[in-house]
């Protein structure tokens, strides 16, 4: 155990393991804020759909050489989140079946860029690593970094003015709409807001393990808590404490970053789903 | 001046129309029960008054300064809602979104609201306790409390008797009538005969022809007659 300590005591001397850690803290507490309300409302599905996508803006972004990637992938996005509600709005069939015409596209069409304009010597060692964010989080520039708490700090601000309104077209969209609210006007910050942090988190565990980091802590919280507020609040909390755990281990055992964030949160889902049992006795 | 006037109301979807030339008017105070076969356009009739769909033809005139935002509702459960992580008290409070305008949060005006009429149901004990592990009928009442926290002139209920029990589906309606003795506008969707013993005003949609009148008329009127035989089930 001190051995381990020591070990991590040596890692975190490196700026960019703190940057990592700074990064990841944000993003796990900011995916969890909106993974609450996306599986309540039934839209986790288009957390899957719009991280493929991202895939693809990447793939192309790396192609085409962009000095950074993010003036394409976050517009990219952004556009498929709304376009995803919007289908989605019309009949439940028609929105999965858009998502998944979507997302398998963009897989392609990513892949395709990389292995045929692709100048990289590795290019499955690319496409793994933007899949799975093995080694990305740990290579932040500090400017990545400063966007990265930009980013999150807007979304955190967003989060808590709207707090209540989010909850109401949570709850009873039709309800929000009759009394004169614009619910669908929120439905689309939200999935824009929702692309956001989606761009953000595939620095953390790639494009193909975000959907953990927005469902697993909403529904661990939802598991425990009664109120609202409450599962916000748990879910942030395990989200942070997950990602912190995650990324420690996988720092000082050198296991890929996401899958050992995802796997902890799977951990700590199936304690909460123990603790709800016990509880209920 | 009416509170709300149908004028030669057409309602459907785009290729088919439901419902031809509906005409009624429902004012301050009244209570209007609307039932119907299924199929005959009760729920998209609601969502027309509600502002959440247009009409294929004619139009829906609000009066007496009665605003689009001031019509509360009470939908049919959704799936979502009955595992839905939230204490009763913010369930209700956010009935007053619409009264927040552009502020963020909610000021003691609105937390007043919430109590008051929490209060007033007799539901404010159970404000802390989480809405999915209610009953039918407490959850009902919630949807009610909220929907008087959006307006204190007109509230429409879809349906708020199904699934529950007769004991529980009486209080319901007991509670409704008293909401509506205090003041305020009913309108119901509703397919059994209880309700319409504390209706003023009746409207019963069907294929051919559409009854609008009061209660007494309607016990004297032919599809009444009918209706009320069958025992109101599916009628």
């Amino acid at each position: 155990m001190s051995e381990w300590i020591s070990k991590l005591e040596f890692y975190l001397n490196y700026p960019f393991v703190r940057y990592a850690l700074i990064v990841g803290v944000l993003i796990s507490f900011c995916s969890s804020l909106l993974g609450v309300t996306l599986v309540l409302k039934r839209y986790s599905f288009i957390g899957d759909g719009l991280s493929h996508v991202a895939f693809g803006a990447m793939a192309v972004g790396t192609v085409l050489k962009l000095s950074n990637n993010m003036f394409l992938i976050l517009p990219v996005t952004v556009v498929a989140a709304v376009i995803l509600l919007k289908t989605g709005q019309n009949t439940r069939l028609k929105g999965d079946a858009a998502i998944a015409v979507m997302s398998v596209s963009a897989l392609a069409i990513g892949y395709l860029a990389m292995n045929v304009f692709g100048t990289s010597a590795n290019v499955s060692g690319d496409v793994c690593t933007t899949l799975f964010g093995s080694t990305s989080i740990l290579t932040l520039t500090k400017g990545e970094v400063i966007l990265c708490c930009i980013m999150s700090l807007l979304v955190i601000v967003f989060f808590v003015l709207f707090y209540h309104r989010i909850f109401s077209v949570t709850f009873d969209e039709k309800f929000t709409m009759a009394t004169g609210n614009n619910a669908g006007r929120y439905n689309l910050v939200i999935a824009v807001v929702t692309a956001i942090i989606i761009v953000l988190a595939m620095n953390l565990v790639g494009s193909l393990l975000i959907t953990a980091l927005l469902v697993f802590p909403a529904l661990s919280a939802m598991r425990i808590m009664d109120s609202f507020l409450g599962v916000i609040l748990y879910s942030a909390g395990i989200s942070v404490f997950g990602t912190v755990v995650g990324m420690l281990i996988s720092v000082t055992f050198s296991t890929p970053v996401g899958s050992t964030i995802v796997v902890i949160y799977m951990i700590l889902f199936g304690c909460n789903c123990l603790l709800e049992r016990v509880m209920n006795r | 001046m009416a509170y709300i006037t149908c004028e030669n109301l057409s309602l459907g979807y785009e290729n088919e129309t439901i419902l031809e030339g509906l005409n009624f008017q429902v004012h301050q105070g009244e209570y209007l029960c609307i039932v119907g076969e299924n199929g005959t356009g009760k729920s998209t009739l609601i969502k027309t008054i509600l502002n959440l769909q247009k009409p294929k033809e004619g139009e829906i005139l609000l009066g007496d300064g009665l605003l689009q935002s001031e019509i509360g509702y009470l939908p049919q459960q959704t799936l979502v809602q009955k595992d839905f992580p939230a204490t009763v008290y913010e369930v209700v409070i956010s009935g007053t979104l619409s009264r927040l305008g552009r502020k963020p949060f909610y000021g003691k005006k609105e937390k007043e609201m919430a109590r008051k009429t929490l209060e007033e149901l007799g539901m404010w004990e159970l404000r802390k306790r989480s809405y999915r592990k209610l009953s039918g009928g407490q959850q009902q009442r919630v949807l009610l409390a909220r929907a008087m926290c959006a307006t204190s002139k007109v509230i429409v209920l879809d349906e708020p008797v199904t699934g529950l029990d007769p004991k529980v589906t009486a209080e319901l309606y007991d509670l409704i009538h008293e909401v509506n003795q205090k003041g305020m506008t009913i309108l119901m969707v509703s397919h059994d005969l209880q309700a319409l013993s504390y209706a003023t005003h009746v409207l019963h949609l069907a294929k051919d022809t559409c009854f609008f009148g009061t209660v007494e008329a309607y016990e004297e009127h032919e599809m009444g007659k009918r209706f009320l035989k069958e025992g109101g089930k599916q009628a």
